[in-house]
Order: structure tokens, then sequence, then C-alpha cells
């Protein structure tokens, strides 16, 4: 085994300026131990009033029933359906980062892992939240789960797509947050050891489960990060495919289709890129962390985007050619008359997500684009947007027009407590990032040391010396160190 | 128990590795190393055996299999044989999401556990640190000394190794329960006299 930390000058540094490990310390764990600035205040303010107009409308909604809400016949998954989907699809990015692209050796994931994965926790988090309400009489909710009760026993049906959501989803929670949690472990214990306050080393110390940093302990975190990397790859692409099964597994014109899943799975990886982007745009600004997070980061992120864009492009366009091809009188009109048109009454949506999701992530085929933050971050808002337009059309244009025309519903939109629900789902999702940027460091400290003397720009200005050498004298200089 | 160990903290990982070499030549017996970054190799160099957490991941992961196909399959055929649309008692594709949700869900946790147990690591654990920096920029190599060892002699060896901070420490071993803002007190075995 040869010690050379070696990589091409070619690679662009993942962490800019002149770094040691110490500095990479400072950087990333100082604004834990700093007190909170004005800005952070503001930001925490407003994500909990959003959160407690949130709670409020949950609150008319288990009072007064659903009857709050403008879901009825025909459209009986309204917003709450779509929201859960699309904060869902968001939680995906975190573990496709940190599992797939660990898997794949890809270096950059180190940079932006920590941030998606807790972005990852608190999506699925929100996105709990709407079925969990949607049933209706939430405090009989548990009865989703099977356990040997004295009702029969009844149990759930195991046939049924929503309750595979059910264990897809729960599962996904818990394995998303072992993960982010083990690969913690190591930097709170870097946290408890710097803290000064009493405060500070008591929750550190707890936190970090009494963390050494062993050589046998990491030896096995490793071994487990692998492994779980492993298992939360095929995990994370079956959570959005048995999310699609819950309407592909129906007979509804416009969800009856084999594409579901992999144009579920791109769309989820798309969105989820997007939201990683908006935060992690502001957040190294706000914490200065332009450093670890850099434009090369961003630019990796943005090819993700334009590629799961086009894939889901070329899913709406297959969809839409299955749908003729079928020959189906019912597939085709929900294609036809529902969606394309313009002029139907929600027309202005299938567009908006044609020209949010297809249109403009083609533009980050220029490099210049991808690597302009300022228009990422646009484009990350955009995508959103779109992504939500996507699920809005799938659900609704669906099932707004029955096969019984007498019972089309006019027009829905949602009332005010339903849209209230959704402000508390971004009021919980902010308020727990807003509260992790602050004590947690919200980027993985152990792994940009262990990558710091390969890919650090202070340590790949020093290789010139190895990049001119003739082959047989690298050869003959490593070998020393080779066992 | 309390014993004496001779720490080095080294800065650089191919010094370290060259000490690890060296003093396991000489003879010493290394605790253990603390890095604040996982390095690659050295728990070959130290001469520790590979981890078996991914083998316990498997026997979880068949486990959830097994719990979950079993159940399913004795809930609907055994236990309350329901007719859902005239669809077969034990319709093995549709139990396939739940039987894979569960592999995963029972290794993943299952590991988790196992390998929490075996670092001895929970809330409340504490264990002696014998460099703070160690989780910082510092690797802490740590030769536990024995009732024939030359404090002084090996702390020159380490210092020739490359270590740049050198002390001795006496420190209990393993974990116990404690918090971290309260000082360490080390535990000490004393003679008791026992009346006869």
């Amino acid at each position: 085994m040869s010690l050379l930390k070696y990589e091409s000058q070619l690679r662009e540094p993942l962490v800019n300026g002149d770094k040691n490990y110490h500095q990479v310390t400072e950087d990333i764990i100082g604004p834990c131990e700093t007190k909170p600035n004005r800005l952070w205040w503001i930001g925490l303010s407003i994500s909990l009033a959003l959160l407690l107009f949130g709670v409020y409308s949950v609150y008319r909604e288990v009072t007064y029933g659903i009857g709050q809400w403008n879901v009825n016949k025909t459209v009986g998954w309204g917003w709450a359906i779509t929201n859960f989907v699309w904060w869902i699809g968001i939680g995906h990015a975190g573990t496709l980062i940190s599992a797939i692209l660990l898997l794949f050796g890809q270096k950059w994931r180190t940079g932006v892992n920590r941030a998606a994965e807790a972005m990852t926790i608190f999506a699925v988090m929100c996105a709990a939240m709407f079925p969990v309400f949607h049933v209706g009489r939430v405090w009989d909710a548990f009865f989703l789960f099977p356990y040997p009760n004295s009702r029969g026993p009844v149990w759930p049906n195991f046939n049924s797509a929503l309750l595979w959501d059910v264990f897809a989803v729960s599962t996904y929670f818990t394995v998303s947050v072992l993960f982010w949690y083990t690969g913690l472990l190591p930097d709170l214990a870097t946290l408890r050891d710097r803290a000064k306050k009493k405060f500070g080393k008591m929750f550190y110390g707890l936190a970090s489960f009494g963390w050494t940093g062993s050589t046998k302990h990491w030896q096995r975190q490793e071994s487990l990060a692998l492994v779980l990397a492993g298992l939360a790859t095929p995990l994370v692409l079956s959570v959005h495919t048995i999310v699609s099964f819950d309407f592909a597994t129906s007979v509804i014109p416009g969800w009856h289709t084999t594409i579901f899943p992999p144009y579920f799975v791109a769309g989820a990886v798309f969105s989820g890129f997007a939201m990683v982007q908006s935060l992690l745009i502001i957040t190294r600004k706000v914490l200065h962390l332009e450093d670890y997070i850099t434009l090369g980061h961003i630019e990796a992120m943005n090819k993700v985007i334009v590629l799961t864009g086009s894939i889901v492009g070329c899913a709406y366009l297959s969809e839409l050619f299955v749908a003729w091809y079928s020959m189906n009188t019912y597939e085709w009109w929900a294609f036809r008359q529902n969606r394309v048109n313009i002029f139907s009454p929600y027309g202005w949506a299938y567009y908006g997500m044609i020209f949010c999701n297809v249109v403009s992530p083609q533009l980050f085929w220029s490099r210049k684009l991808r690597r302009n933050v300022l228009f990422t971050f646009f484009m990350a808002v955009l995508v959103n947007v779109g992504m939500w337009f996507e699920r809005f059309v799938i659900f609704v244009t669906s099932i707004y027009r029955d096969y019984l025309p007498s019972s089309w519903t006019t027009y829905y939109s949602p009332t005010i407590w339903e849209i209230g629900f959704f402000l508390g789902t971004f009021g919980l999702f902010f308020t727990l990032y807003f509260v992790f940027a602050k004590f947690f460091p919200v980027i993985a400290v152990a792994e940009i040391k262990a990558i710091l003397k390969t890919s650090g720009e202070n340590y790949k200005d020093k290789m010139s010396d190895i990049e001119e050498m003739s082959t047989e004298k690298f050869y003959e200089e490593e070998m020393e160190h080779a066992h | 128990m309390i014993k004496k160990f001779v720490v080095g903290s080294f800065e650089d990982e191919k010094v370290l590795f060259s000490a690890v070499k060296n003093v396991r030549r000489a003879g010493y017996k290394i605790h253990d190393v603390y890095t604040p970054f996982p390095i690659h190799g050295l728990d070959k160099a130290m001469g520790l055996r590979e981890t078996s957490i991914h083998t316990m991941g498997f026997i979880y992961g068949i486990t959830g299999t097994t719990i979950a196909l079993g159940g399913m399959g004795w809930i609907f055929t055994t236990d309350w044989p329901l007719n859902i649309g005239g669809k077969p008692h034990f319709p093995l594709p549709a139990f396939i999401p739940i039987t894979f949700e569960l592999t995963v869900l029972l290794s993943a946790v299952g590991m988790v556990y196992t390998f929490c147990w075996l670092c001895k690591m929970m809330p409340g654990v504490k264990k002696h640190h014998f460099n703070l920096r160690s989780t910082d920029d510092l690797m802490t190599m740590v030769i536990e000394c024995t009732e024939n060892s030359n404090e002084a002699e090996m702390e020159n060896f380490l210092k020739d190794n490359g270590a740049i901070e050198i002390n001795t420490q006496m420190a209990e071993e393993g974990w116990w329960f404690g918090r971290y803002d309260k000082d360490q007190k080390l535990y000490r075995t004393e003679e008791i006299e026992v009346a006869d």
C-alpha cells in the first residue's frame, strides 16, 4: 500500500485556500460555537410563525374534520397528497448524495452530504405529516401498523400500495437518521472536546456517545457506512418507486402506467438536488463556507439537475406518446383534454411544469451558467416550483374529471387551511434546518480532513514535482513506502 | 483498571505510519491510536483484524426477510384469511415491497446497534481522553506500560519517531457512565485491611 496521496491537478480542488486539519475544524465548527447573528433569529422567527400557522391549520382539520379542506368527489387527493409526494421527493437527494455517491467514489460528496442528509430527514418528516392527517381520524393512525390487537385481530391489507408506503417511508426515515447520526458522531466528539462552557460539554458529551476516534472504531464506522450505503441505495430507489405504486397500481387514466417508478425516482432526485442547491447556497454564504462548498460542488450538482431534468422530460414525452399509442379512449382523453390542452381548467399547470422542469434546466448545458451562484439559486427555486406542478398535474388532472361527466368537479382550489398546512411544513422544515445549522456542523469535518491532503488546493499545488516525474522515478520513490 | 500509558501525538499521518511500524517492531504494545479522521491502512499497520460488522448486517437482514414473509404469510393464510378482491392468499409479488423494506430496516438498525455495542457507545458513556486534540488535528498513539517498561526510554523512542507532544498518563481503561462537564477523578484501588 502506498501512502502517497495524489490526485491529478486536472481535477478541481475540493477544498480551496491554505488549509490544515486544525483550520478545517475552526472553519466548520467555529459557527457552532458563537452566538447566532440577527439574520439567524429573523429566519428562525419567520419559520416558527409559519409553523404556528401550520399547527393551527392542522388543529382545524383535526377538530372539524376533512371538511376544512376542499378535497371532495372526485378530487379526493388534493394538495395533501401533492405536498406529500413533493416533500418525499425532496427527501431523496440526501441519501442519493451520501449513499450512491459513496459507492461511486465521488469525493465531492464530502462537502455537501451532511447538510443534504439533514435536509432529507426534515423533508421526510414534513412529508409524513400529510398522509397522517389526511386519514381524517389521526388518533387512529396507528391502525396502519400490523400488530396483534384486540380488534379481531384486524390486520392491514398487505396487498395495498398505500401500506407499502407506510413501510417504505418509515424505513427510509429510520435508515436515513441512523446513517446521518453515525456519520455525525465523530464531529460531535470534536465539538465536545472543544467546548468551553458547561452546557456544551454536557450536551455534546451526551450526543457524541463517548466517541474517542480509536482506530478500531473508525474501522467499524467505515465498514458500517459502506454497508449502510449499500442498503440505502436500493432503499432510496424503492421509496419513490413505492410512492409511484400508489398511483400506478390503480386503474385511473393517467396513473396506470409502468413508466411511473423510474419517472418518479428521476423527478425525486431532480427536485431533491434543487432543494439542496437552494439551501447550500444560502448556508455557504451565511456561514462563510465558500472554501468547502465550492463552485465545483455547485456545478457537479447542476449536472445532476440537467441530467435528471432531461430524464423527466423524456418521461413526459413517452407517457404522452403511449397514451396516444395505447388507443385507450380514457387514457388519451386524460392527456389530450385534461393536460395538454392549454385552455382546459388545469392547462396552466401542465405548461408550467413543462417550462420549469424540462425547458429551463437545459440552460445548465452552459458551463458559465452552471457556475453562476445566483442563477443556480433562481433555477433551483424554479425547479422546485415545477416539480410541485408536476405532482399537482398528475394527481388533480387525472381525477377532477371522472368517467361520469355528471360528477365532474368544476374546479378544485384549496382552502386557506390546506395552504396553511403546506406553509406549516415549510415552517417545520426551516425551523429544523436553522437549529441544525446552528448547533451541528453542516459539513462532515472528519470526511473533509480525510480528503484534504489529496484534494485540498494548497496540497495539490505542491504536487507539481510528482506530475513532472518520470514513471521510473515515481515507481522507485513510491515503492519505498509500500509494504 | 488503572494503568500507565505513554502517549505520543503526531501531526502527519506519514510520520505516524512509520512510527507505528517501528513501535511494533521494538516490541511495545500499542494500546490504541486515536485519530480525528479515518486513516486507511492504519488498522492493518497496527495489526488489527478485519471487522465482521457486515456479516452481522447480513444476518440481521435475512432475519428481516424471514419475519416479513413469514409474518405476512401467516396472517393472510392462517390467522385471518381475508378475501381481498379474489386475490390469492399468498400473493408473493405483492409481498416483495414490504419484505424488502423490513430486510433493510432490520439490517440497518441491527448493524448500528451492534456498532454501538462493540464500540461501547451510548449517550452517557464516558471514556478517558489521552489528548483532547485527537478529535481535532493530532493523531495520538498510546502505548501501554508494563511492570518492566522504562517510560523515559519509551518517551525518547517516540520522540525519535517524530511525535510532537509526549507524556505519561495514568488512566482508567474502558468506559463508564459519566458526564463530560464534570472533572474526571481516577478511581484507585487501595489495599483494605480486613480484620481477621
